[in-house]
C-alpha cells in the first residue's frame, strides 16, 4: 500500500572483502578497553563492551554516536574495535595463509616460480575467464610448482617446509612461526603477486588475515536481557569479547612489564584461543569456549550456520504476519476451491482497504455494521478492525471497539485506511508442510464457518498430502491487489488440477465418492423417483429425466441417467473401467454419447484422481471452471449416493464359508508339505542350485516362492467367495479405498513376513524364538502367518508380524529425512532455472541449459500424459466432422 | 503393409510451412495418417489442430522450470521405498533401486553400489549357445584359486598350483595357456609337470613363499576386472544376453563377439568416460526414468532431462549438490545458503565476489522480488501521464 507510488529501491550488487586494520579502525565507534560491560549503578561504562557508543538496546535511550533511539528512527548500532596486543591469526583464513606461505619467499616475498612460469600462469588465468572454466587448478598448480621449489629463484633463499599444525599454529621447518612473524612475511607479498593466490588486491591484502584489530559487533546485534529477577545475563558474543579483552589486557601488562618470554608466549597463545573460539567454536582440535552452565558458547560461525542458523533461518526463511493455523477437518458440501475459515480467524485477520470516493459509503457501513442492532443476531458480520489515519508524516493506528465506533465513523475521511475483517469471497493461500510441490499452497476463496477448524473438500486432499487425523495447516490471507490478481490467475485449486508433474489431474473422487458413483451406475442401477429426486436435489438439477415404469407401476429412472446430468452435451468417449479392468467384454467398457452415459461403470477409471479419464477429458475440452464444478457436483453426488443406498463395512465383510476355509487350510498344508520336501531336499544336498547363487540362497528363493504362492492361492480362494455385493470389495475394486490384497489377507492367510527382502531369521541362535528346533528351516519357524486378520494371529505369528512392521516404520522414517535432503539439493540446483523469451532455458548468469525446454517447449502440466497432442483424440474430432 | 509414407510425409511438411512441429509428432502424424487412410482434407485439417494444440500447449516464457522440475522429483521420492536390492530383468542379479538408487544418480557417484551390464551379443553369437558361453568366460573374472589348488611344500619353498580339469574344461582353459599366464609373474620361474604347474622361487624364502602364493589365488587368469559373475539367459526374440555383476564397460566393449552399440551398464561415470557426455546424459535420463517407473511413479521425462542436463553443461558430470552444480554457483548467498556457509563467505571476501542478485536465493536473502515467472516482469505505470489523459 505503501510503495503504491514509490518504486522500490533495487539492490545493483553486494561486494565482498576483508576488512583492513585501518578501516575497522575508521568505522569504529569507540576503542574497547574495559572488560566490564555495566557499572554498579546498572550504567553502561564509557569504553566497555556495552558503551552506548556503540548503539542502545533499552527503548528510549539514545545512542552516543548518532543520537537516535532503537525501534523507531532505527538506530542501527555501530562497531567498536579492541586493540590486539600481538597479532593473531584468523582461522578461517589459516588454509590460505598456509598457502601463501608455501607459495612466495620469507625474504623477498616474491612468488616461489620464476618470472616466465608466472606470465604463463597469468595467461592460464586469462583463459579461464574467457572460456568460464574453475580456476581452482591453476592455483593448485601455483602452490604445488612453488613447493617443489628449494631456493628461491629471486634472491636465492633455501625455502623452508611449511606445515600447518590445526588449528592455527604454522610452522617452517618445523620451528614454530609467530603471528607476527607470519604477519610480517606476508606484508611483503607484491600486489603483482596476489592474482595467482587467488586474492583480489582490490579486496583484501594477505596481511589483514592476520588480526591486530579487532571490530567489536553493535550492541544490538548482541542484547544483553534482563531477568526477571533484575540480574542481567549478556550474550553469548559478549562473554567471549570479555575474555579477550581480559587476556588482551594481561598480555599487555606482562609485555610491558618485561615479564619471561615463556609467560608472554602462554598468555599469546591464550589470546589466540579465544580468538579463535570468537569467530569458530566448532574448530576442531580445540575445545569448544563453554558457558558456566557447560553449554558451548554460540559464536559467529555458529550464529550463521545450518539450518538454525542466520542464513537458512532467517534470510533464506522469514516470518509472515496475517497468517493462522488450525486443525483441518472434511466437508463435501463445500467447493473445491472454498476454504471454511472459523469465525474466530476470521475476525483476526484483515485486509486493508484505502478510502475512496468511490467506497466511502461501503467503508463506512464496514467500518459499523458490527455493532449495528439488526446484525445482533447473525452469526458473523465483517467489521473493521484498525483505521490507520495519516497526517503528515505521523501515521496513527485506531483500534475500533464499540464504544469509539461512531466517532471513527465521523471522522472516516478520504485517504485513510480501513483493515477490514475477513469476508466471504476474500482470496486465501492455504498450505500444508512439508510443502514438496507447488500444489502444497493453493489459493482457495473464503467462507466463513463456525466452530474452530479449517474445512475443505476431500477431493483437495492429495495435492496437499492431508488426511484428518489431526493434521494443521497454514493460512495466509493476500494483502495487496498484485497478490490477489496473481493468486487467482495462478494459484487457486482449479488452476492446479492438472499436476506440472506428469500432466494428469492430481485432484479427483476419492473414497465415498467413487463408492457412491459405482453403487449409481453398476449394473443398471435404478432409482425410485422420490429418492432420485433427492440425488438430483443434491447437485441441483433441474431438468427432464427418462422416467421408465416397473411392472409394480413403480416409477424408477436409472441411476447412469442421473450421472449423465452432470456430463457436458457434446461428449463422446470410450474406455475400460477399473472394475473389469482384467475382461475384455463390453461391460468392461464405459460408453459415454453426447453426454450421456450408455454404459459401463463410474469408478475410479472415471473420476478418481491421477487415473481418471473422464476427468481428465472434461478439464481439457471445457476448461477449468468446468472441471472444477464436475469434482464438486461429483462429490455431492457421490456421497448422497452413498446415502440413500446405503454403504457399510463390517468384520463380517471377510466371512468366507466353511469349505472355503477349508480349502484354503488344504492349500497352505500342500505349501507347507512342498517347502518340507525343499528342506529334505537341501539337507540331502539334492537341491540343485540356482546359477551363481549357493543351495542357502536357492532354498531361500524357493521357499518364498512357495509362501508367495500360498498366499496367492488363498487370496484367490477367498476372492472367489467375496463378490461385488460387498461393500469391502466394492472399495477394493472401484479404487475407492483398499485393495483386494488387504481383503485376502482379511479373509484367507496373511503371507509370508519380510525383514530385509528376506524371511524373518535373526533372533536366538540358529532359531528366530525358542518356540522353534534350532535349525528349523520351516515355514511357521521363519516368518510365515498362515492366519488371517480376521482368524487372529498365534503368538509367534504375531510376533514375526510386528517385526515386519517394524521395518515399515523405521523404512518410513529414514525414507523422509533421505528424501528430503535429495530434494532440497535439487532445489537448490535448479532453483535459478528458467525459460527465457525466446524458448532457451537458462541459469541466473545466462548460461544456455538447453536450447528448448524439453527437447519440443511442452510444458509437462498441459502435455497429455507427457505427449504434446493427443493426436488419436484430434483424428477422431477429423473424422468426425470430415 | 508397405505403403509409401514420403508422399504424405511430404505432404504434411507443407502444410506446418513455418511454423514448427517437433519431428516426434510429424512421425505420429505420417504413421496415423497411414493406418486411419485419412483424405488429403482430412489430413489438412489434422495437422492445422494439431499445430494449434501444440501452440498452447508450449510452456510459459519466465515459467520456472527448474523448480518445478526439482519438486516434480522430490515429491515422489517420498513415496518410494527405501528397500534396495531387488532384481532386476534377472532374477539372480541384486539391483539398488528405489529411493538409494535415485539418489545415487543424482550423486553423480563415481561407482554404483551395485554395478552392473547387460551385454548384447552381435548376431553370430547371440543365436549360438556354445559361443556365446566362450564371450561369458572372457568376461567373467576367474582368479586362479578357483580353477586349481595351490599348494605350498614348506620343506623346499616351492608351491604347486593343481588345476581342476572340470572346471578348467568349463572355463574353455588348457593348462598350457595357465602356464603362460603364470609364467608372467615377477620372482619366479615355472614348469609344467604333467597335470601340475611347479613353482619355484627365484629367493626363496618364508615370506617370498607365503606373498607369492597370496599373489598366486588372487592371480587372474581370465576376464574382465570388476566382474564378478556373469549369467547368461536366453532372452525371447534376442538370443543369449549375458548379464554381469560388477561393471567395466571400457574392457567388456573390446572384447570379440559384444556388440558396442547396445551393451549398457548402470554405472554413469563409466559410460561419461567412455562414450561420452551425451551418451551420459541419456544414460541419466534413462536411468532415473525407470527407477522411478519401477516404483510406479510417472514423472514427466521433461523433468528428468533437465536435470540430466544442469548434470552434463559443461562436459563432466557433475552431482547436485555442494560438490557440484551448487558449489559452482556465481552467486555468495546462494552458496552459503546451501551449505558450508561460513567458508564460503570468508573465501567470497578473500576474493572480493560480487553478487549481482540475479538468482532466487540472493534476492530472497535481500528481501527482492525474484527473478522467476511474474517476477521477472518489471512493468510500471506512468501515472503523470496516465492523469494528462
Amino acid at each position: 500500500m505503501e510503495g503504491a507510488n514509490s518504486i522500490t529501491k533495487k539492490i545493483d550488487y553486494i561486494e565482498f572483502t576483508l576488512l583492513s586494520p585501518s578501516e575497522i579502525r575508521k568505522m569504529s565507534a569507540t576503542k574497547v578497553i574495559t572488560a566490564d560491560t555495566y557499572d554498579e549503578d546498572g550504567f553502561p561504562i564509557s569504553m566497555g563492551l556495552m558503551d552506548p557508543k556503540m548503539g542502545v538496546v533499552e527503548p528510549g535511550l539514545r545512542c552516543k554516536t548518532c543520537g537516535q533511539r532503537v525501534g523507531k528512527d532505527k538506530c542501527p548500532g555501530h562497531f567498536g574495535h579492541i586493540d590486539l596486543a600481538m597479532p593473531v591469526i584468523h582461522v578461517g583464513h589459516v588454509k590460505t595463509i598456509r598457502d601463501c606461505l608455501r607459495a612466495t619467499c620469507r625474504e623477498c616475498g616474491r612468488l616461489l616460480i620464476t618470472d616466465k612460469r608466472r606470465e604463463e600462469f597469468l595467461e592460464e588465468l586469462k583463459r579461464c575467464d574467457e572460456t568460464g572454466r574453475s580456476k581452482h587448478y591453476v592455483y593448485r598448480a601455483v602452490i604445488d610448482e612453488a613447493r617443489k621449489v628449494e631456493s628461491c629463484p629471486h634472491c636465492g633463499r633455501a625455502v623452508g617446509k611449511i606445515e600447518l599444525d590445526k588449528p592455527t599454529t604454522l610452522r617452517e621447518n618445523g620451528k614454530k612461526l609467530t603471528p607476527s612473524e607470519v604477519r610480517e612475511w606476508l606484508e611483503k607479498i607484491r600486489d603483482e603477486d596476489l592474482p595467482l593466490l587467488d586474492i583480489n588486491r582490490n579486496a583484501a591484502r594477505p596481511e589483514w588475515m592476520v588480526l591486530t584489530v579487532l571490530p567489536v559487533p553493535p550492541v544490538t546485534v548482541r542484547p544483553s536481557v534482563t531477568l526477571q529477577s533484575g540480574e542481567r545475563s549478556e550474550d553469548d558474543l559478549t562473554h567471549k569479547l570479555v575474555d579477550v579483552i581480559r587476556i588482551n589486557q594481561r598480555l599487555q601488562e606482562n609485555r610491558d612489564a618485561g615479564a619471561p618470554q615463556l609467560i608472554v608466549e602462554d598468555l599469546w597463545e591464550l589470546l589466540q584461543y579465544h580468538v579463535t573460539t570468537y569467530l569458530d567454536n566448532q574448530t576442531s582440535g580445540i575445545p569448544p569456549a563453554r558457558h558456566r552452565s557447560g553449554r558451548p558458547l554460540k559464536t559467529i560461525a555458529q550464529r550463521l550456520k545450518g539450518k538454525e542458523g542466520r542464513f537458512r533461518s532467517n534470510l533464506s526463511g522469514k516470518r509472515v504476519n496475517f497468517s493462522a493455523r488450525t486443525v483441518i477437518s472434511p466437508d463435501p458440501n463445500l467447493s473445491i476451491n472454498e476454504i471454511g475459515v472459523p469465525i474466530k480467524v476470521a475476525e483476526e485477520l484483515t485486509v486493508p482497504v484505502r478510502v475512496t470516493n468511490y467506497n466511502f459509503d461501503w467503508c463506512k457501513k464496514m467500518l459499523i455494521q458490527k455493532f449495528l442492532p439488526e446484525n445482533a443476531q447473525k452469526e458473523y458480520v465483517p467489521g473493521v478492525n484498525y483505521v490507520i489515519k495519516t497526517a503528515g508524516n505521523i501515521r496513527r493506528r485506531i483500534k475500533i471497539t464499540e464504544k469509539n465506533a461512531e466517532t471513527m465513523l465521523e471522522k472516516l475521511e478520504i485517504g485513510d485506511i480501513i483493515e477490514r475483517q475477513l469476508m466471504d469471497g476474500d482470496l486465501v493461500l492455504f498450505n500444508r508442510q512439508p510443502s514438496l510441490h507447488r500444489m502444497s499452497m493453493m489459493a482457495h476463496r473464503v467462507k466463513v464457518v463456525p466452530y474452530k477448524t479449517f474445512r475443505f473438500n476431500l477431493c483437495v486432499c492429495p495435492p496437499y498430502n492431508a488426511d484428518f487425523d489431526g493434521d494443521e495447516m497454514n493460512l495466509h490471507l493476500l494483502q495487496g491487489e498484485e497478490a490477489k490478481a496473481e493468486a487467482e490467475i495462478l494459484m487457486k485449486v482449479q488452476e492446479n488440477i492438472l499436476s506440472p508433474r506428469f500432466g494428469g489431474p492430481i485432484i479427483g473422487g476419492i473414497h465415498d465418492i467413487i463408492s457412491g458413483c459405482f453403487l449409481l451406475t453398476h449394473k443398471d442401477r435404478k432409482v425410485r423417483l422420490d429418492k432420485a429426486s433427492y440425488l438430483l436435489a443434491a447437485i441441483d438439477y433441474k431438468g427432464d429425466l427418462p422416467i421408465h415404469v416397473d411392472e409394480n407401476g413403480e416409477r424408477y429412472v436409472y441411476g447412469r441417467d442421473i450421472f449423465s446430468t452432470l456430463l457436458p452435451k457434446d461428449l463422446t468417449m470410450k474406455y475400460k473401467s477399473k472394475v473389469y479392468a482384467d475382461r475384455d467384454t463390453s461391460e468392461a467398457y464405459v460408453v459415454i454419447k453426447k453426454g450421456v452415459l450408455k454404459q459401463g461403470t463410474i469408478d475410479e477409471n472415471s473420476i478418481g484422481a491421477f487415473k481418471g479419464k473422464l476427468l481428465d477429458r472434461i478439464l481439457r475440452d471445457y476448461g477449468m471452471d468446468a472441471g472444477r464444478e464436475f469434482i464438486d457436483k461429483v462429490t455431492r453426488l457421490g456421497i448422497a449416493a452413498c446415502t440413500i443406498f446405503g454403504f457399510t463395512t463390517s468384520i463380517d465383510d471377510e466371512d468366507i464359508p466353511e469349505e472355503a476355509k477349508l480349502k484354503i487350510q488344504e492349500g497352505l498344508e500342500e505349501a507347507m508339505e512342498k517347502i518340507k520336501q525343499l528342506i529334505h531336499a537341501y539337507e540331502n544336498d539334492e537341491l540343485e542350485a540356482l546359477p551363481g547363487r549357493s543351495p542357502e540362497e536357492t532354498l531361500e528363493m524357493e521357499i518364498m516362492k512357495v509362501t508367495g504362492k500360498a498366499r496367492d492361492m488363498a487370496g484367490e480362494i477367498a476372492g472367489e467367495h467375496l463378490g461385488l455385493e460387498n461393500s469391502a470389495v466394492i472399495m477394493a475394486k472401484s479404487g475407492a479405498r483398499g485393495s483386494m490384497l488387504n481383503l485376502s489377507q482379511m479373509s484367507g492367510c496373511v503371507g509370508q513376513q519380510a525383514v530385509r527382502g528376506e524371511r524373518i531369521h535373526r533372533g536366538y541362535k540358529h532359531r528366530t524364538l525358542p518356540h522353534f528346533k534350532k535349525g528349523d528351516l520351516g515355514a511357521q519357524a521363519k516368518g510365515f502367518v498362515a492366519s488371517s486378520y480376521k482368524r487372529g494371529l498365534t503368538p509367534t505369528e504375531y510376533f514375526f508380524h510386528s517385526m515386519g512392521g517394524r521395518e515399515g516404520l523405521v523404512d518410513t522414517a529414514v525414507r523422509t529425512s533421505r528424501s528430503g535432503y535429495m530434494q532440497r539439493r535439487l532445489i537448490n540446483a535448479l532453483e535459478d532455472i528458467r525459460v527465457e523469451e525466446d524458448g532457451s532455458v537458462r541459469d541466473a548468469s545466462g548460461k544456455i541449459i538447453q536450447f528448448i525446454y524439453g527437447e519440443d517447449g511442452v510444458d509437462p502440466a498441459r502435455s497429455y500424459n507427457g505427449d504434446a497432442v493427443d493426436i488419436d483424440s484430434v483424428i477422431a474430432d477429423v473424422k468426425g466432422e470430415i | 503393409m508397405a505403403v509409401d509414407t514420403s508422399e504424405i510425409r511430404k505432404e504434411i511438411k507443407k502444410i506446418v510451412g513455418k511454423k514448427f512441429l517437433p519431428l516426434k509428432i510429424i512421425d505420429e502424424l505420417v504413421e496415423k495418417s497411414v493406418k486411419e487412410n485419412l483424405t488429403k482434407e482430412q489430413i489438412r485439417e489434422l495437422v492445422k489442430r494439431t499445430i494449434e494444440i501444440y501452440e498452447r500447449n508450449l510452456i510459459d516464457p519466465s515459467e520456472a522450470c527448474g523448480i518445478v522440475g526439482a519438486q516434480s522429483i522430490g515429491e515422489p521420492g517420498t513415496q518410494m521405498t527405501m528397500r534396495t536390492f531387488h532384481y532386476a530383468g534377472v532374477a539372480e542379479i541384486n539391483v539398488t533401486l528405489g529411493l538409494p538408487r535415485l539418489i545415487e544418480i543424482v550423486d553423480a557417484r563415481s561407482i554404483p553400489s551395485t554395478p552392473m551390464m547387460n551385454i548384447y551379443l552381435k548376431d553370430k553369437y547371440r543365436k549360438n549357445a556354445e559361443l556365446a558361453k566362450k564371450v561369458a568366460n572372457q568376461i567373467e573374472l576367474t582368479e586362479l584359486n578357483e580353477i586349481a589348488e595351490i599348494e605350498t611344500d614348506l620343506t623346499d619353498l616351492t608351491i604347486t598350483v593343481k588345476p581342476d580339469k572340470d572346471t578348467l574344461n568349463k572355463k574353455g582353459l588348457t593348462i598350457e595357456e595357465l602356464f603362460e599366464i603364470i609364467k608372467k609373474m615377477k620372482k619366479i620361474s615355472a614348469e609344467i609337470r604333467g597335470d601340475e604347474i611347479f613353482i619355484a622361487l627365484d629367493e626363496p624364502s618364508y615370506k617370498n613363499l607365503l606373498d607369492i602364493s597370496e599373489k598366486l589365488k588372487l592371480l587372474k587368469v581370465k576376464g574382465v576386472e570388476g566382474i564378478n559373475r556373469v549369467i547368461i539367459r536366453n532372452e525371447p526374440g534376442e538370443g543369449y544376453v549375458i548379464y554381469s555383476e560388477g561393471s567395466n564397460l571400457e574392457e567388456v566393449l573390446k572384447i570379440e563377439g559384444v556388440d558396442p552399440y547396445r551393451t549398457i551398464t548402470n554405472d554413469v561415470q563409466a559410460v561419461g568416460r567412455v562414450l561420452g557426455i551425451e551418451a551420459a546424459r541419456n544414460m541419466i535420463i534413462q536411468e532415473a526414468y525407470n527407477t522411478l517407473s519401477e516404483q510406479g511413479l510417472n514423472v514427466d521425462k521433461r523433468h528428468i532431462m533437465l536435470v540430466a542436463d544442469i548434470m552434463t553443461v559443461d562436459g563432466s558430470i557433475k552431482a547436485i549438490g555442494r560438490h557440484g552444480v551448487s558449489g559452482e554457483k556465481a552467486s555468495v548467498l546462494s552458496r552459503a545458503a546451501f551449505e558450508i556457509t561460513v567458508n564460503h563467505l570468508l573465501d567470497a571476501g578473500r576474493r572480493g565476489e560480487k553478487d549481482t542478485l540475479e538468482g532466487v536465493s540472493e534476492n530472497i536473502i535481500v528481501g527482492q522480488p525474484v527473478n522467476l515467472g511474474t517476477g521477472a516482469i518489471q512493468l510500471v505505470m506512468k501515472r503523470e501521464k496516465m492523469k494528462r489523459d
